[in-house]
């Protein structure tokens, strides 16, 4: 335990971190773990960001050695796409019990691992500590470095138990994982002046792919990408990259810091959601490949791709100009995102009401001060029941969120979108943007919601046919006279459900006994046309009504 | 007779099974203005709610204590009530569930105690409903929780009543398993209410896992059984309980409040259904009304239809005890062989399972015995896919999560309706897969004839 308070101190040490370097010296000891509210806290644990940072990786065996919660309640729920090995979507669990708890799960995981190795043999495994066996002190480095050695192929622990906190310092201690065992330990078959490195991509819904071409045609070699669609070797041999980018998020910025202390390789954080930000990513990945001895040349073809794609992708968002003229967006996304997605969403004519910040760095709240102008609407943080007042009250046209806050925006009946990780469509680069332009389109004008804010015909005074059908039931049933005025008298709350169902079945119960006439009065609940209304007051004979009620 | 195996892998490779306190916290939102809230690590309830997220498409209400590892060690009083004063303050509800995890079982919190430190500091607090229930994640698994947690909720909120006074001959107690669906719910209801009945459900998840669209925002579960109601269930004349598990809670509900108890193991298929409805016909004094006697009718039918299809398959199944127990007794029924039979946790009803062995085990063992014994239909939770895709065999979803496709929380499978409609799912599921992957060639026509004729556009 020691030697892992030591690497989260380590890891918050981070001079890189924008956030960090901007906090008093005991202020930065503390980490930017808050301290989370007992009764008040949403968000995974370490253990899923450790995970989800390395899970990318799809050839290695992942092995979780923990109880069943950790592993059992969370796998299969990530949407990284792979293009080769399918081992990563399998899942391994040490699953202690509680004989385990009592006398050690360390004989468990070894066997575990000799497990696996057996039945798949990967070319590596990576075993994550999750908070059970960390409290009764299960020393996974050891077995880990005694398993390698035995088995002669690299097991390497990630120590990640959950309680050290949030999801955002686990995967900075993945990060830590692959620096200290991982990064630098085997060597490329060859090496060129355009090699680099994608850190903190993971490649959801395939997004990768979507950039990817382009580095291809531009002539850059993605030498590894930590973590999405990445294999072991790849990661092995990336301290040789000429480069790298940080993507979109800071999750493991030590690692693209670290690399740069250790191996000399210089990087950027970009994002490539929005258009401007992808150029300016691909002129900066360009440039520092030129500086690091990669041909000229290679700046002109990166302008020549980046104004082709520009031209394309501004030219798909123009259509969409007309449609979203004065429609609203609500923003809520974590951190990088909200800016590099205002530019696009404001360049297809959206006007945005509101963006979160909660996760921004001030250099981020700067830029979205800068492209919102006076009207930035910055919200720090937003209660599910603040939300759905802003969507009910139609302050919004659509919501752009993650996965959590959904059912606020649908059950107020508004657009929504998924923007986080969940999300089944990918929105990187400049085919991504466009997609999202037409997936907010889709959303927007689909006709459902116009259907689905008209008032239930019950809650309508103008149409309450059914009120007065259901209270004369009402009045009969209790014993009133069958009248047709009867449902001016009726106390109207009356209609609900149960006061239906009851009748229905007694009128099922009668049909041996009192044969077919009593079908005069199901048309009363069945009949739901204007004819049915019709239908059901000129027959509503008084004869069935008073079988009903000798029935009670 | 089953034997019962147990997986001796010292490595779980795709679990079949899930975390005993998230059965519990499921327990807990069948209950109307519910807060379930686990004592653990905030990672745990993460993943929980997340499950529930996606199985339901609806959100979930569910809190953590959120220790840290300085906590952990401590002990946790100051974080229980700690997030049980700001649950009570922030979202009001009606009822506060606690389950314990892996994280504070391991320390030993004893959260009873924790309870009353609360309620004596907290005076506001002495009646409010907090119930708890010890469910450790390294034993026994997502049914246990469910299982114990009502079992407790009936120990803790039903009121004792007093022997000698009458009981309300219209009022029954349903306590169902954790294996049927918001839908089965509706649709025991609908069952009951036609008997003349009035149902107490607990936990009612159709009322709140139903899928619907409430007027307000609001931060706990909506629908559900209220605390107030729990309480008078000690005056029905009957405690229904639907799948072995719940065996427990029925015998404390007749212990505190004396009512009797018929036990249902299961309510999918002819037999069962019928015995269901002779059961609720003598406790109601009514004849099975109409509507059932032509459901039964429709499902006989639809038995003869889908046997030419469901019978002779080879089917592997993979799913918690009640639920394994209930779908491969039916498909037995229908002429189908339990090849291979997976599941979670020990239960009673496993040796009764119609197959030469129940495994307690993950989905590498339920996809090592389907290829081993040539099974030709899969049945489980999502998870389950995987494997299917591999084995190239026809897969239907059942239990929990179903994460997906849509419309979990509809399906049904209890009574003469559920049942057809199961019946009809599987059947076309296999007719599909047999246009799809196993026309006739040449080749095949020559080895020996396939188990089923077809009987496309007879
Ligand atoms: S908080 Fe700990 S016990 Fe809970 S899921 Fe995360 S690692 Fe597992």
């Amino acid at each position: 335990m020691t030697s892992l308070s030591a690497t989260i101190q380590n890891v918050f040490n981070e001079p890189n971190c924008a956030k960090n370097a901007n906090k008093s010296e005991a202020a930065r000891k503390k980490g930017c773990t808050k301290q989370l509210q007992p009764g008040g806290a949403a968000g995974g644990c370490a253990f899923d960001g450790a995970k989800i940072a390395l899970q990318p990786f799809t050839d290695v065996a992942h092995l979780v050695h923990g109880p069943i919660a950790c592993e059992g309640n969370s796998w299969d729920n990530r949407g990284s796409a792979s293009s080769g090995s399918d081992l990563w979507r399998r899942s391994f669990t040490t699953d202690m019990h509680e004989i385990d708890v009592v006398f050690g799960g360390e004989k468990r995981l070894y066997k575990a691992i000799k497990e696996i190795i057996a039945k798949y043999d990967p070319p590596a495994i990576f075993v994550y500590q999750t908070c059970v066996p960390a409290m009764i002190g299960d020393d996974i480095n050891a077995v880990c470095k005694i398993a390698s050695a035995k088995f002669g192929k690299p097991v390497i622990p990630v120590n990640s138990p959950g309680f050290v906190g949030s999801k955002n310092l686990g995967s900075k201690l993945a990060g830590e994982a692959l620096l200290e065992y991982v990064i630098g330990t085997q060597e490329p078959d060859c090496t060129t002046p355009y090699d680099i490195n994608l850190i903190g991509e993971f490649n959801l819904s395939g997004e990768l792919w979507q950039i990817k071409p382009l580095l291809d045609e531009i002539g850059i070699r993605i030498l590894s990408c930590i973590s999405g669609d990445g294999k072991y070797r790849e990661v092995a041999c990336s301290h040789r990259a000429r480069a790298a980018m940080m993507v979109c998020s800071k999750a493991m910025i030590n690692v693209a810091s670290k690399m740069r202390e250790r191996y000399g390789i210089p990087f950027f954080e970009g994002s490539f959601y929005g258009i401007q930000d992808a150029s300016d990513a691909l002129r900066k990945i360009a440039r520092m490949l030129i500086e690091r001895g990669a041909s000229p040349q290679l700046m002109e073809r990166t302008e020549a791709a980046v104004a082709r794609e520009e031209a394309k992708a501004w030219a798909a968002i123009a259509r969409f100009k007309p449609r979203f003229a004065g429609k609203k967006v609500l923003l809520i996304t974590g951190g990088v995102k909200s800016w590099s997605v205002v530019a696009a969403l404001q360049e297809a004519g959206l006007e945005i009401v509101g963006t979160s910040v909660k996760k921004s760095t001030s250099e981020d709240k700067e830029r979205i001060q800068k492209l919102m102008g006076h009207d930035a609407h910055m919200i720090e943080d937003l209660t599910p029941r603040e939300m759905y007042k802003m969507l009910k009250e139609a302050k919004a046209d659509i919501m752009l969120s993650g996965g959590k806050s959904q059912f606020v925006a649908l059950k107020a009946a508004t657009p929504w979108l998924d923007i986080n990780q969940e999300r089944c469509h990918a929105y990187m680069g400049y085919v991504g943007i466009v997609n999202l332009m037409e997936e907010i389109d889709k959303a927007l004008y689909n006709p459902i919601w116009d259907q689905l804010r008209r008032p239930a015909p019950w809650d309508d005074a103008e149409i309450n046919w059914q009120a007065k059908a259901l209270a004369q039931v009402d009045v009969s049933a209790a014993g009133g006279e069958p009248t047709l005025l009867g449902a001016e008298r009726a106390p109207p709350a009356k209609r609900t459900r149960s006061s239906k169902t009851v009748e229905l079945s007694l009128i099922e119960d009668r049909i041996p006994a009192h044969g077919s006439s009593v079908f005069g009065a199901m048309a009363l609940d069945t009949h739901t046309s204007a004819a049915g209304k019709q239908a059901s007051e000129n027959n509503l004979p008084a004869q069935p009504m008073s079988a009903l009620q000798a029935a009670e | 007779m089953a034997i019962v195996t147990c997986s001796d892998k010292a490595c779980t490779i795709n679990p079949l099974k899930m975390s005993q306190p998230i059965g519990g916290a499921f327990a807990f939102l069948g209950l109307r203005g519910a807060m379930p809230l686990l004592h653990g690590s905030q990672g745990c309830t993460s993943f929980g709610l997340t499950l529930f997220v996606r199985h339901f498409k609806e959100a979930v209400p569910m809190q953590t204590t959120a220790m840290s590892e300085v906590s952990t060690v401590l002990g946790g009083y100051e974080n229980v009530e700690q997030a049980v004063l700001n649950i009570y303050k922030r979202v009001k509800p009606e009822i506060i569930g606690i389950n314990s995890t892996g994280v504070t079982e391991t320390k030993g919190d004893d959260v009873e105690a924790f309870i009353r430190l609360i309620r004596q500091n907290h005076p506001h607090l002495e009646k409010f409903p907090l119930v708890y229930v010890s469910t450790p994640d390294f034993k026994e698994a997502f049914q246990d929780g469910w299982e114990k947690t009502v079992a407790r909720l009936v120990e803790v909120l039903v009121d004792p009543v007093d022997p000698a006074a009458p009981r309300d001959c219209s009022r029954v107690n349903v306590l169902p398993g954790c294996h049927l669906t918001p839908g089965d719910l509706g649709e025991l209801r609908t069952i009951l209410e036609d008997f003349g009945l009035r149902p107490s459900i607990l936990p009612d998840i159709s009322g709140s896992l139903d899928g619907h669209i409430p007027d307000e925002f609001t931060p706990t579960t909506i629908g559900g059984i209220g605390v107030d109601e729990i309480a008078t269930m000690g005056q029905a004349v009957w405690t229904i309980a639907i799948g072995a598990q719940m065996r427990r809670a029925a015998e404390a509900m007749q212990a505190k409040t004396g009512t009797p108890f018929r036990l249902f193991e299961r309510l999918c298929g002819l037999v069962p259904s019928d015995e269901f409805m002779t059961f609720l016909s003598e406790i109601s004094g009514k004849p099975v009304p109409a509507k059932y006697r032509r459901q039964r009718g429709q499902l006989a039918d639809a038995m003869l239809d889908a046997h030419f299809h469901i019978g002779g398959r080879k089917l592997a199944i993979g799913a918690e005890p009640d639920l394994l127990f209930d779908i491969s007794s039916m498909l037995h029924e229908m002429g189908a062989e339990v090849t291979a039979a997976v599941t979670t946790t020990a239960s009673p009803v496993l040796e009764r399972v119609k197959a030469q062995e129940v495994v307690i085990g993950d989905l590498e063992d339920l996809e090592e015995l389907a290829k081993a014994r040539d099974c030709n239909l899969l049945i489980c939770h999502s998870h389950g896919r995987q494997a299917a895709a591999r084995l190239d065999i026809p897969f239907y979803r059942a239990g929990f999560p179903m994460f997906d496709r849509l419309g979990a929380a509809h399906q049904i499978s209890v009574s003469y309706r559920g049942t057809r409609e199961l019946i009809f799912d599987l059947a076309n599921l296999i007719i599909a897969d047999r246009e799809d992957n196993h026309q006739p060639i040449p080749a095949t026509c020559r080895s020996p004839a396939p188990v089923c004729v077809s009987f496309r556009r007879s």
